[in-house]
């Protein structure tokens, strides 16, 4: 099972440059937890107390997950993850 | 420093005025590693405040895909300050994602929607730390 996450500049810090990387899982949680398992450090930079951080933005087939589940949102080899950071500001 | 077109600069002016008293917010896309703002893109301001911005997450997906697609980055992200300085706020300093972007505010405070001049300063903000720089308005882009 192969799902390609898309990782915007500022978390490349955490996946040595690269702007995807491929994980899998069968929900959100499930990925992400599996891409911390590779590239330590990224979870914290998604997930606080248990759900997705308010001010980052994932998409699963283009699809906003707040839309369908956020963590607990379904995914299916051959996905695709877009992690965008919410452009925002007082 | 933050070189720009006047016709650049006039079409972020313009917006931040049209949208006073809410915060008008957008980006200028130019070719990655150009550092050259080419391309305005006025976005919604999804929280339609005077005191916040956020770009709606649905649209935002559509403007990066945009971007992927021609080889660009956002080389300026704007927004305006509608009461205050045109200066980075501490939600703007906390929510910078964007390390190698101009963050342009522009602060319509005095004006309102009328003519008239109003600040427009260019930053970086990098870690948090915020660093501000010059802004060179050209004739167009060399």
């Amino acid at each position: 099972m192969a799902i390609e996450v898309r990782i915007p500049t500022i978390l490349r810090t955490y996946t040595d440059g690269e702007k995807a990387v491929t994980g899998d899982g069968g929900s959100l949680s499930a990925l992400i937890d599996d891409l911390e398992s590779n590239h330590p450090g990224l979870k914290e930079r998604l997930v606080e107390d248990g759900d997705l951080r308010r001010f980052v933005n994932v998409y699963v087939n283009d699809e906003d997950v707040r839309f369908i589940g956020g963590l607990d949102a379904e995914l299916t080899d051959g996905d695709q993850v877009v992690v965008l950071p919410a452009v925002a500001g007082g | 420093m933050l070189t720009i077109s006047e016709a650049t600069y006039d079409a972020i002016v313009a917006h931040a005025k049209r949208d006073h008293p809410d915060e008008a917010c957008g980006i200028v896309a130019g070719p990655e590693g150009s550092d050259r703002p080419e391309r305005v893109v006025e976005m919604v301001n999804a929280a339609g405040s005077p005191t916040f911005y956020e770009f709606d997450s649905t649209e935002l997906l559509e403007l990066y895909k945009e971007m992927w697609a021609k080889d660009e980055e956002p080389v300026v992200i704007y927004h305006s300050h509608t009461a205050t300085e045109a200066y980075p706020s501490r939600t703007d300093i906390g929510l910078a994602s964007e390390p190698g972007a101009h963050y342009v505010l522009v602060s319509t405070r005095e004006h309102g929607n009328n003519d008239g001049p109003v600040e427009f300063r260019s930053y970086r903000i990098v870690d948090g730390e915020v660093t501000e720089e010059e802004v060179r308005v050209v004739p167009a882009l060399s």
